[in-house]
């Protein structure tokens, strides 16, 4: 595999320390040795006892862990910031637009730019929906627009996450922490504050909320205790100060939502959910489901409740549709898109199936619908066992899957066993669209602690950093 | 608030009781087993008492025959499989408020949090039989902490009101629970009023619900059956007694005053009323173990109305007016 060169964001090839890491770096240099290694046991111990853990699917029931937190943040500048967001807000910009057409007009497949096929045939396309008018016509009220970088000015949009993003709270812990351990830091460095994420999400709901509602009773459904990201569903619940539900707690009656309360039902108007929607209502989707609430979809439709994501969103975050959203910016904005997409090979077409089989060690092989990084073929590091038994999945379902090339994903420094050292990162901001679309300044790193790793995922070994945007 | 939130609450505070008191049985069994006994079959007789009183005898019984000191405390204590034990207490517990971590503050978590890692800690360690009494002190502490740290975060509202509830209904279980079973392992003791045994019995007794203190205070004399019995059932200002726990369940229920609550309020009321004005006298009269037992039949089914009224996600038919049908005219 011809070695590619890594853009490293602390430090220049001739080995100085880029300028927005300078002052970090003179910092660093007069910390006594073991001061990083004690603060991230101190850390841990932190995160220990706020409960802040993950469960991973496949292991023992109720076992719970950490997501490996790293000690040195990842600093952008405001200028660089600036360029990323303006970016990444007209990018979901046209996710909402392409969403809403498809659920009414259809006027991009009018218009042939994408085909009647690849969206009406697309198992994330929701009938149900078509027709159905949501206030301010956003879909995806929560994105998690991955971003990855490989030069100073060159980022690649990884994949868009329009269904149920997680991974915020570890945003706002990340930087209570951080503050906690190093309050100097934040005396001499002016970062962006992150902080007040929780009430910009209350304000998106509530401007998510029916048109006639006009105090909305805002809550946030969890499919329990048991689930994965249960911290974050509560933690966002509480820092909103909303009641946080699961299924069991709702009932439906005459197509309006109500909540058991020891008051008797209460009516609530906008659900923040983090169910998918094959669970949402047994009467519409899974019909197995216990944790969604019967007769939810015909209250939504009717207009009585707003769900945040919408149903059927999953039809624009498809790896498959993502090759197609440049098109998209261009056609419902009339604007250039300003970020790119990585190339994409489509294995539904012959040519480029054949020359992603010819070329698997080098390329990265996802499944058209997969998540959190399971179920992808990562060429360069996997055996070559690894590799022919992932070429017989392709030649079973061909269109099930799309390749990339593998990309040097850029490197922060971080610490590792041996000391502090570069680490792939990626990014993901969480982006909000009410009446506006907004983000806060910042968003996710995570970090691939093993040396040399690509894959991020939490659920596959990654860790996390602070994300640091200064200000001017 | 949500109806499973409440229940949450209400069990959360039920659990840390729970355990609390089981360790608070078991330290006594501990204490009154190093004294000297003159009782036939001692060990047996001694242990039987803290799985009869925590009502876990049978499934003790099923595993192990026999009380002996070790596997009771054992079972009593670390026992995963045994729901009451006081694993299972802070496991549930800590799951309790896992769901509801909103509604608690953060301060409460992380005392519930911390006590489960280090229970952990300490199972793992592998807790001898000389170090119980200290592991009882511990979880003793860990629920005084967790009352405390909850008076002092949390918002004095329905929250504090279930929270309130469970603890009070549980602690009232266990006083009538302990003060019937060891009444009737220490009465025939009763012509001994006065002597070393019946002094070291009693007091054990009057220590496992911190009353010990309290006697000596109140009566200021040797202690005697009646005055246990007045103490821990009728005196309102003895934190563990029936009256006390009884005046917090009504006030509890007065504050969440749900509409659905009546006959739960009719029902403390009731109980309530009943110790208020009660006499020691009457109830030795009608007999201890009956008048405890009906209390608990009453605690038990004051529990139930108060889940049907607040904590069970309930069947609302008669809350929605159903549309009116249009009738065909002939």
């Amino acid at each position: 595999m011809p070695k590619k060169t890594t853009f490293n964001e602390m430090h220049a090839d001739d080995g100085s320390v880029r300028e927005i890491y300078q002052q970090y770096a003179a910092w660093l240099a007069t910390l006594p040795e073991g001061t990083l290694e004690r603060k991230t046991a101190e850390a841990e111990l932190l995160f220990r006892r706020l409960g802040i853990t993950f469960a991973v699917y496949g292991e023992a029931a109720g076992s719970e862990r950490l997501i490996p937190f790293d000690v040195v943040p990842r600093i952008f500048g405001a200028e660089e910031w600036r360029r990323l967001e303006q970016g990444i807000k007209q990018r979901v910009k046209a996710l909402n637009a392409f969403l809403h057409d498809i659920y009414h007009d259809q006027e991009i497949i009018k218009a042939g730019i994408i085909s009647a096929h690849q969206v009406l045939d697309n198992a994330m396309y929701r009938p149900e929906m078509q027709g159905v008018d949501l206030p301010n016509q956003v879909y995806a009220h929560i994105a998690g627009i991955d971003l990855v970088r490989v030069a100073q000015n060159d980022f690649y949009v990884l994949e868009d996450n329009l269904r149920t993003p997680s991974g915020v709270s570890y945003m706002l812990e990340n930087r209570r922490t951080m503050m906690r351990l190093f309050p100097e830091l934040f005396a001499n460095h002016t970062v962006e504050p992150v902080e007040h994420y929780p009430q910009m999400l209350l304000d998106t709901l509530r401007e998510a909320a029916p048109s006639h509602v006009s105090n909305p009773v805002i809550v946030v459904m969890t499919p329990g205790a048991y689930n994965s990201a249960y911290f974050e569903h509560a933690f966002l619940a509480s820092q909103m100060g909303v009641e946080l539900v699961e299924g069991q707690d709702l009932f439906v009656q005459h197509n309006k939502v109500y909540m058991h309360t020891t008051e008797g039902p209460q009516q609530v108007h906008v659900i923040y959910r983090r169910v998918d929607d094959d669970f949402l209502d047994p009467l519409a989707f899974r019909p197995d489901s216990a944790l969604g609430v019967p007769g939810l979809l015909s209250a939504y439709c009717s207009g009585n409740v707003v769900l945040a994501n919408g149903v059927g969103t999953g039809v624009a975050d498809d790896k498959s549709t993502y090759l197609y959203v440049p098109d998209m910016i261009r056609f419902y904005l009339g604007e250039a898109p300003l970020l790119s997409n990585v190339p994409t090979w489509r294995l539904s077409e012959a040519d480029d199936l054949k020359y992603v089989l010819d070329n698997l060690p080098e390329l990265v092989v996802k499944e058209v619908q997969g998540s959190g990084g399971y179920g992808m073929l990562v060429g360069p590091t996997s055996s070559k066992a690894e590799i022919e038994a992932y070429r017989q999945r392709i030649l079973s379902e061909p269109a099930n899957f799309i390749a990339q090339p593998t990309l040097a994903l850029s490197n922060c420094p971080t610490l590792v066993e041996s000391g502090v050292a570069p680490r792939h990162v990626d990014l993901r901001p969480f982006v909000l669209s009410g009446k506006q679309v907004r983000l806060v300044p910042g968003g996710l790193t995570r970090v691939a602690l093993t040396e040399g790793s690509l894959v991020v995922n939490s659920s596959q070994g990654g860790g996390t950093k602070d994300t640091w945007v200064l200000e001017d | 608030m949500l109806s499973r939130t409440a229940d949450n609450l209400f069990w959360m505070a039920r659990h840390i009781e729970r355990a609390e008191n089981t360790a608070r049985v078991l330290d006594v069994a501990h204490r009154s087993s190093l004294l000297p006994l003159d009782l036939d079959g001692s060990e047996a007789y001694l242990w039987y008492a803290p799985l009869n009183i925590t009502g876990c005898a049978q499934g003790y019984e099923e595993k192990y025959g026999l009380a002996r000191s070790e596997a009771v405390t054992r079972y009593m204590a670390l026992d995963p499989e045994n729901p009451s034990s006081i694993y299972s207490c802070l496991k549930m517990a800590r799951e309790n408020a896992r769901a509801v971590r909103g509604a608690i503050t953060s301060e409460m978590w992380e005392i519930i949090n911390a006590t489960w890692l280090e229970l952990n800690r300490k199972v793992a360690s592998d807790i001898s039989h000389e170090q119980f009494p200290e592991f009882f002190e511990w979880v003793k502490d860990r629920s005084h902490l967790f009352r405390g740290v909850t008076l002092g975060t949390i918002l004095k509202d329905i929250a504090l009101s279930f929270i309130k509830l469970g603890t009070f209904l549980e602690r009232a279980d266990n006083t009538a629970r302990i003060l019937d079973v060891k009444y009737h392992i220490l009465l025939p003791s009763v012509n001994d009023v006065g002597g070393a045994a019946d002094y070291y019995q009693w007091g054990s007794l009057l220590k496992s619900v911190s009353a010990f203190e309290a006697y000596r205070k109140t009566y200021r004399d040797v202690i005697s059956p009646q005055r246990v019995a007045e103490l821990l059932i009728l005196r309102d200002d003895m934190p563990r007694s029936l009256h006390a726990c009884m005046n917090e369940v009504e006030s509890a229920l007065i504050d969440i005053n749900g509409a659905s609550g009546r006959e739960a309020r009719r029902r403390a009321g009731e109980q309530h009323a009943d110790l208020h004005f009660g006499r020691i006298e009457d109830v030795i009269a009608q007999g201890l173990h009956e008048y405890l037992s009906r209390f608990l039949v009453q605690t038990d089914l004051l529990g139930q109305e108060i889940r049907k009224a607040y904590l069970s996600c309930r069947d609302y038919s008669e809350f929605f007016i159903q549309p009116l049908r249009s009738v065909q005219m002939q």
